[in-house]
């Protein structure tokens, strides 16, 4: 096996060197396990949302879900304030929340794919000005108010259970591996990349396309709820703007990772590179002590870097 | 002969104006109309330069970053220091030719690019100006406020706007081999031409068109900011689409691009004449986007069966 050859093993490496590099200048090479559980903590963000815009991107060009943020938002709002106002058994709370999180996000990805289909919008704008409903439906429906999350839901969002591994990780994991399962093993996973390869060849192939894009856009619009619910629990609260930087991240970590713009061609274990390597990019420039303006503009370079050498290579295969 | 693609992006704009003199009959005066459209001068040509860019099959999400750091040099550096500050519009120009040369030359996705461009640009505008102020150059203060007999100068400047666009894109070879790039490359490319060099031109065409933005935006607002227009990203997008652009196949209308980007400001102002709650404005300019495009889809089927 070609290990090399994997679309994800330059992202891996690239994580890997910065993870040391920022290690090595932090406190002199100590809390190494402290900057691994944090970066697998903030990592799990991005590879929840990276993991559904991973399959929209991989429909083919022009599909992208730019309403990730607002649909966090969203689901992050809704749930808290549901299980703030809920009495019982806390079990019961728990699962209402994640229950009411998912079916927010499921709704989401209905309406942005009744917009894409039933009136052919292109699914930038349509999930674009779908994102500027559920924005002002979050602001509406919390009006500012903060509402903490069960305690327990909160201790289980920032606690390491097994092996000092973070939860977060863990539930990303698992969900990263039936993304694998689904995208390599399924029949679900063939169409999928079929239409992202060739849409009319798939639909002449007898590939159900509209079904295929729809469960796409659905199952992308859960991540994003999902990571809405996990992120407002781990944060202590919803907040309007908490989803804003997934927008760019989610699109960063999936392109990092190895996945191919132009469709059809979809990796998960990149998703975590990217994730990782992003984090830890920021990570290491916070230690070098540089300003925000620096900062900034050598996550620049440096992504664009990375795309232009891993195209470039793909160019050459 | 009127262009059928831009029947609608007119009409819209129309209802819009309508309603708004409806809602507030004080708004049909030479101060009222310049207030109305005033702040979609630089959105206009903002939309102008992601029109361009969409043209030839890319798509730039850092517009809005980028405009902000046109503000941010017109604000600090321009008036202190005006060789340093042209010096560096030109090369803010430059750069962006050289990204098409590179997208263009390593095969890259534009949406990636300019992802991570939108950092670079933000860094820079950071760097520029830590924090909000500067001035804005007298001549252009001047330009921008200026109240010429009859016609508000916001109406002038849209005008001479959606023109020079019409002729640069649709009238001149320059354009036709432009809108090629994006309808059929291998055409291109087979006809002797340099995808590379004139990707490079597109580029910095709507180089041009957003440095004029930041510009324009600068003399409305006497002071610049490295976060002013972040959201011209997505307003650029829907104007180009609004005006009757497609993402595909170099299909895109300049003159549409500007009434686009007058609808969507003026879409603004409509909601808030509604005294329409505050929570629910940005909603409500999702779904006139909506609305738009929806109209759009019963129109393309009336022409089909016609």
């Amino acid at each position: 096996m070609r290990i090399h050859r994997a679309p994800w093993f330059w992202a891996w490496v690239a994580a890997f060197a910065a993870f040391l590099a920022t290690w090595s200048i932090s406190a002199g090479g100590g809390g190494g396990a402290a900057l691994a559980v944090a970066a697998l903590t903030f990592a799990s963000f991005s590879v929840l949302t990276g993991l559904g815009q991973m399959l929209v991107i991989t429909m083919g060009p022009g599909n992208v879900d730019l309403s990730i943020p607002a649909t966090m938002t969203l689901a992050g709002t809704l749930s808290l304030k549901l299980m703030g106002e809920m009495t019982g058994p806390v079990w019961a709370i728990m699962l209402a929340g994640l229950v009411s999180a998912l079916a927010v996000g499921a709704c989401a990805g209905v309406v942005n794919f009744a917009l894409i289909r039933l009136l052919r919008i292109p699914p930038i704008i349509a999930t674009l000005s779908a994102s500027f409903l559920y924005q002002s439906l979050a602001i509406w429906s919390n009006r500012g108010l903060r509402i903490k999350p069960p305690a327990a839901l909160a201790e289980f969002a920032t606690g390491r259970a097994i092996l000092g591994i973070p939860n977060l990780a863990l539930v990303a994991l698992v969900i990263s591996i039936g993304f694998w399962v689904a995208l390599n093993r399924s029949g679900f996973g063939r169409r999928l990349s079929a239409i992202g390869q060739n849409p009319r060849a798939a639909r002449l192939a007898g590939v159900p396309v509209a079904r295929i894009m729809g469960t796409t856009y659905v199952t992308c619009a859960k991540m994003a709820a999902l990571t809405g619910f996990l992120l407002a629990c781990f944060s202590g609260g919803a907040a309007l703007n908490m989803g804003a930087e997934f927008l760019l991240m989610s699109i960063a970590v999936t392109v990092i990772g190895g996945s191919s713009i132009a469709g059809g061609d979809s990796n998960v274990p990149g998703i975590w590179a990217g994730a990782l390597f992003m984090y830890l990019i920021v990570s290491m420039l916070n230690s070098y002590g540089l300003g925000a303006g620096v900062r900034l503009l050598s996550t620049g370079v440096i992504i664009i870097a990375i795309v232009a050498v891993a195209s470039g290579r793909k160019a050459q295969a | 002969m009127i262009n059928p693609r831009l029947l609608l992006p007119v009409l819209s704009l129309a209802v819009l104006v309508a309603a708004v003199f409806w809602l507030q009959p004080r708004a049909m005066s030479y101060v009222g109309v310049n207030l109305l459209f005033n702040l979609a001068v630089p959105i206009a040509l903002a939309t102008v330069a992601q029109m361009v860019i969409i043209m030839v099959g890319d798509i730039d999400l850092s517009m809005g970053a980028f405009v902000s750091l046109i503000a941010c040099i017109t604000a600090a550096i321009l008036p202190e220091n005006p060789a340093l500050g042209w010096a560096m519009l030109a090369g803010c120009v430059l750069t962006y030719a050289a990204l098409g040369a590179l997208i263009e030359a390593r095969q890259l996705p534009a949406i990636v690019v300019t992802l991570g461009m939108s950092f670079i640009w933000g860094g820079a505008a950071v760097l520029i100006l830590p924090s909000p102020g500067g001035s804005s150059p007298a001549w252009l203060t001047a330009i921008m406020k200026a109240k010429p007999p009859l016609v508000p100068m916001a109406i002038i400047a849209s005008v001479s706007i959606a023109a020079v666009a019409h002729l640069l894109i649709m009238r001149s070879g320059f354009g036709v081999r432009l809108r090629a790039l994006g309808g059929n490359l291998r055409a291109v490319s087979r006809a002797g031409r340099s995808t590379v060099r004139l990707r490079a031109m597109a580029y910095a065409v709507a180089g041009v068109f957003a440095v004029l933005a930041g510009m324009a935006l600068v003399g409305l607002t006497t002071s610049g900011d490295a976060n002013i227009a972040l959201r011209y990203t997505l307003l650029s997008i829907a104007g180009v689409i609004l005006g009757g652009g497609e993402f595909t196949g170099g299909r895109v209308s300049p003159i549409g691009a500007v009434i686009g980007a007058l609808t969507l400001t003026l879409a603004g102002s409509f909601l808030s004449f509604l005294r329409l709650s505050p929570d629910w404005q940005i909603g409500a300019q999702g779904a006139i986007l909506i609305l738009v495009l929806a109209a759009r889809l019963l129109v393309r089927r009336a022409e089909k069966r016609a």
